[in-house]
């Protein structure tokens, strides 16, 4: 071919061009695929929140709700029972849905007097009641969330569910799987005493069956030291924030 | 990180050769024994250390990345006289990274649970070095068919000792494979367990992925010596 490659001005109009197909062909395919990803993450949120208070698929008490039937289920156990919570009260409004933990938790950081809106959710299965919390941490590489929920005594942990963004596969990206999550449930996030401490999680196979469910603590996942401490900070100041309302509630 | 070894057999014309002849079987089948990208190359090191804790992420890991450079290795072999040698290493960055993206968002709005737990091998997969490696050493010199051989074989031999190093270290450091409990219940202490044997912890962690690539270079260059570089 007779194509000089070596010129510059060949290389300049190759990148630009190079960078104009890409950026357009990126930019189809975000704005393409928008809607779908979109309805994708709420399902996935109200898969997420059903879980933590404890509706999973029917087959497998491990697993989330079939995607199809997230939507009604949702409906079902929580409809509207949907709070913001600031301070020590709260709105019923369906729009906590749509707050954003992670940006609620940014604009505390870059103003500490702001009044961050914190979204509660309350089930009800069984005529038992559940109040859940979301919550967003840091683990070891990036993000991790959750959602935590309490009974009424807000005293004790009856289902947790815990997501990560790019924690190590096979080490702290097992804070998803089942049998850590299921080692929160029935936890005590107050002490003896009656003070709130949180939930922490601890290494040297402080307690492996989980037997102990007072002692605030369950058992470290091994190799994942950081994500471990992550989740424990996480949960200690996500609940905490929302102490102030529950003991109006009591 | 990328040791380019061999710099493309020139351009020739060649007379019409089968799509499956000796010469292309190779390139399919070298990548898997003797001229694995892991053992032999040391490509692709990284990410064999990263997730190899398990069975299941190594198997997904190995999937995704035939995937990309089978498809990369013909978009840039398709490219290959049009682009400019002074910018080529950014042209394939850009190639994997728009692969990868797109891919992504695809799978994020169709299969969102596949997506969920590929989430954190998409970044990895830009960064492994053997995709790089094989578009600078092979799709740059050689057809699109070719490439696709190439890109495919190396991707597999990746993809095999990724699976060979997860089995040991998920066997030996959890006790169990796919997460099946095959050696009983540490903590119910059964079966093996009874016998007071324990799970090594140390094999979860990533130096025991070096140690276990280590053996099998180890392995394979004591069965042929041929492989031993002086």
């Amino acid at each position: 071919m007779a194509l000089n490659t070596d010129k510059n001005s060949y290389t300049v109009i190759f990148s630009v061009m190079m960078v104009v197909v890409v950026g357009a062909l990126l930019a189809f395919a975000a704005s393409a695929l928008k809607g779908n990803i979109k309805d994708n993450k709420r399902t996935e949120k109200q898969q997420n929140i059903l879980f933590a208070m404890g509706v999973t698929d029917e087959n497998d008490p491990n697993e989330f709700v079939p995607a199809a039937k997230a939507d009604t289920l949702f409906k079902q156990y929580v409809g509207e029972n949907q709070y913001i919570v600031t301070g020590s009260t709260a709105q019923k409004t369906i729009k906590a849905f749509d707050i954003d933990v992670k940006k609620e938790n940014d604009k505390l950081k870059n103003d500490p007097s702001y009044e961050r809106k914190m979204p509660l959710f309350v089930g009800e299965k069984d005529g038992k009641k559940y109040y859940i919390v979301p919550m967003r941490g840091n683990g070891l590489w990036d993000a991790i969330w959750g959602y935590i929920s309490l009974g009424s005594d807000f005293k004790y942990i009856s289902g947790a569910f815990f997501d990560h963004k790019g924690e190590t596969p096979g080490l702290g990206a097992n804070i998803t799987e089942a049998y850590f999550e299921q080692d929160f449930i029935g936890e005590s996030i107050l002490d003896e005493n009656g003070n709130y401490v949180g939930v922490e999680v601890k290494k040297g196979n402080a307690d492996p069956k989980n037997t102990r469910k007072d002692d605030n603590a369950v058992d470290a996942l091994a190799g994942a030291t950081i994500t471990g401490n992550g989740v424990t900070a996480m949960v200690k100041k996500g609940i905490k924030m929302y102490m102030p309302y529950f003991e109006t509630l009591k | 990180m990328a040791e380019v070894q061999e710099k493309v057999e020139t351009k020739v014309r060649e007379p019409k050769e089968p799509l499956f002849s000796k010469k292309n079987k190779k390139l399919i089948t070298d990548p898997l024994t003797d001229n694995n990208p892991i053992t032999i190359q040391v490509l692709g090191i990284c990410s064999a250390l990263a997730i190899t804790a398990q069975l299941k992420p190594s198997i997904v890991m190995a999937i995704s990345v035939i995937f990309v450079l089978g498809v990369g290795n013909v978009v840039i072999s398709l490219m290959r006289n049009i682009i400019p040698s002074k910018i080529r290493i950014i042209v394939q960055l850009v190639v994997v990274a728009a692969l990868v993206i797109i891919v992504d968002q695809v799978l994020k709005a169709f299969a969102y649970e596949l997506s969920k737990q590929l989430s954190v091998f998409i970044g990895l997969i830009i960064t492994n070095c053997i995709i790089m490696g094989r578009f600078e050493a092979f799709a740059l010199g050689n057809g699109p068919w070719k490439s696709f051989l190439d890109g495919i074989g190396n991707a597999a031999g990746y993809g095999v000792i990724l699976i060979i190093v997860a089995f040991f270290r998920e066997l030996l450091g959890s006790g169990t494979l796919f997460g099946f409990k095959v050696l009983g219940d540490p903590i119910e202490k059964t079966g093996l367990y009874a016998f007071g044997y324990e799970n090594n912890g140390f094999m979860v962690l990533a130096p025991m992925a070096l140690i276990t690539v280590g053996i099998i270079i180890w392995i394979q260059r004591s069965r042929n010596k041929a492989l031993i570089e002086d």
